[in-house]
């Protein structure tokens, strides 16, 4: 339990927490997100798209890690594409890289709080977010051991608990489902829609059950572009009978890519 | 902050909310937890069975704790784990510059008719352990600081702080053992520091540790070496140049902060 503040309460002032127009956005020298129209409220998106569409890039500027070379990127109404100041928006992301680095010696509970302080939260209030981050994810009876001794599953959790500690406004989850088991996937679903209801929660994933279970919203990229976002109901709905896949999700996201790819070969 | 409540209102809530409607009760007990005034007149119009209450929970609260274990001690407060990662990335780059360093002092020992070797090393010697300590490469979780709002000129500043900690002293004791003047040991030394943070925010500081050190060596250390005479730029009289550009190129540093905010985008 924590107090509730002012701050907590007052209105926004910005329609949207993620909005992107005309966002470019290069790897290396390769230009991965190519022009992206783009705007996210509260709730949990999904980011979809086959490898190489640019979900990772995406995730890494929205995560104001990588500057964007064209288009405006706003985070919480503030613009994250210029030489702006960052430190208000990072103080309420939330980011699991896809390849989640870690220092081996530290405890799990060492680590979150690492990053605890790095988003500069009170320090009054670390040790209590900590442990609360360490039980959401079902991690606490690891909590004092080391990141070495940890299994793969267990450090996917870990990197989900460091993301969550500081109770983020926008949480970016990339591919936060590999190494998990089902009875673990199941736990996480039910995370991600309790940490919708207040917060904007972007999580890339390669798979469509886990999008229809928890997420509200789906944006679907295929090489640098937006394919097509909406309600998870509006990417069943694309799908047909004749389209490769083996759930209605599935075929929505087939169809949805093969006409993208037609209109793209023109 | 809300009215104080009037004293009548205190009085009906020190009787347990007697008298008073339930958002009443609220509105008092939500000033009470931010006015210590009012907390201070609440305990002066509690009945006494309360205070007795109050003071028997009080003694027995006092007597568990006496009779309990003590408070675990944090252990070692210096060795936080922010700070241990530093120590464990950077030990092996402090380690070898400080050797290299006592074995040019060795060297020039064995040898007196050379130039001081410490002295031609001196500026760029914390360069390497600079570079590590901003290299992405380096720190497993790079990726994730650089979303962080700490991650910054702050950051850097303090991480090459934690290197030249190491080094300054090594050098002045170097320098003091061999009679070295201590502001062409450590000036050059500092100006180097700053020169490579300078060029860092437009190339990166790992490759501009690595340029400016090569520059260094190829203009500076290898004509000394080949000629055997010190030159002009580390004789006593240039201490106060090496002074004002450690002071402009800490300027600069300041002045691009804002290029540090993003750790990947240049190395």
């Amino acid at each position: 339990m924590r107090m509730v503040r002012a701050a907590d309460t007052a209105p926004t002032a910005y329609p949207w927490i993620v909005q992107a127009d005309g966002l470019r956005v290069k790897a290396g020298t390769h230009l991965a997100v190519d022009g992206l129209d783009l705007a996210l409220g509260t709730g949990v998106h999904a980011l979809l798209g086959p490898n190489g569409a640019g979900k990772t890039t995406l995730m890494r500027a929205l995560a104001t890690v990588v500057k964007p070379v064209g288009g405006t990127l706003t985070v919480l109404g503030a613009p994250v594409h210029g030489r702006a100041e960052l430190r208000r928006v990072r103080r309420a992301l939330g980011y699991l890289p896809q390849h989640f680095g870690f220092y081996p010696r530290f405890t799990v509970r060492e680590f979150v709080e690492y990053v605890a302080w790095l988003k500069e939260m009170p320090k009054p209030e670390v040790p209590a977010a900590v442990q609360r981050a360490i039980d959401r994810v079902g991690l606490a009876a690891k909590a004092d051991a080391r990141m070495k001794t940890l299994s793969g599953g267990m450090l996917r959790r870990a990197g989900i608990a460091q993301a969550i500690v500081n109770d983020p406004e926008l949480l970016l989850l990339d591919e936060p489902t590999v190494g998990l088991d089902p009875e673990q996937r199941l736990d996480f679903r039910e995370l991600l829609r309790d940490l919708g209801v207040d917060s904007c929660v972007l999580v890339s994933t390669h798979l469509v059950e886990d999008v229809v279970a928890a997420c509200t919203d789906v944006v679907l990229l295929n090489e640098g572009r937006l394919v097509h976002s909406g309600t998870t109901a509006s990417l069943i709905a694309e799908g047909g009978s004749s389209d490769a896949g083996d759930s209605p999700a599935e075929r929505g996201y087939s169809a949805l890519l093969r006409r993208h790819r037609a209109e793209a070969g023109r | 902050m809300t009215m104080h409540p009037s004293s009548a209102a205190i009085a009906q809530y020190a009787a347990g909310g007697r008298g008073l409607d339930e958002a009443a009760v609220w509105s008092v007990e939500i000033h009470l937890e931010e006015c210590a005034d009012c907390r201070a007149r609440l305990a002066g119009r509690a009945a006494g069975d309360t205070l007795a209450l109050l003071d028997r929970v009080a003694a027995g609260l006092d007597r568990e704790i006496a009779a309990g274990p003590a408070p675990v001690r944090r252990a070692r407060r210096w060795s936080g784990p922010r700070r241990r990662w530093l120590v464990v990335a950077l030990a092996p780059w402090a380690t070898m510059t400080v050797a290299v360093l006592l074995c040019a002092s060795v060297l020039n020992r064995l040898l007196p008719g050379l130039p001081s070797l410490v002295l031609l090393l001196a500026p760029v010697a914390p360069l390497p352990a600079v570079a590590a300590a901003w290299s992405r490469r380096l720190d497993p979780a790079g990726e994730l600081i650089s979303s962080t709002p700490v991650a910054g000129l702050t950051m850097l500043l303090r991480r090459t702080l934690g290197v030249l900690a190491v080094i300054v002293p090594v050098l002045a004791l170097i320098g003091a053992g061999t009679g070295t003047s201590l502001a062409l040991m450590l000036l050059p030394c500092l100006a180097f520091t700053a020169g490579t943070l300078a060029v860092g925010a437009l190339v990166g500081v790992p490759r501009a540790a690595a340029g400016l050190g090569a520059l260094w060596a190829l203009a500076v250390v290898a004509p000394t070496l080949i000629t055997e005479d010190l030159p002009v730029v580390l004789r006593p009289g240039s201490a106060a140049v090496w002074a004002l550009a450690t002071a402009v190129l800490a300027g600069a540093v300041v002045r691009r902060a804002a290029d540090f905010r993003r750790l990947t985008s240049h190395s």
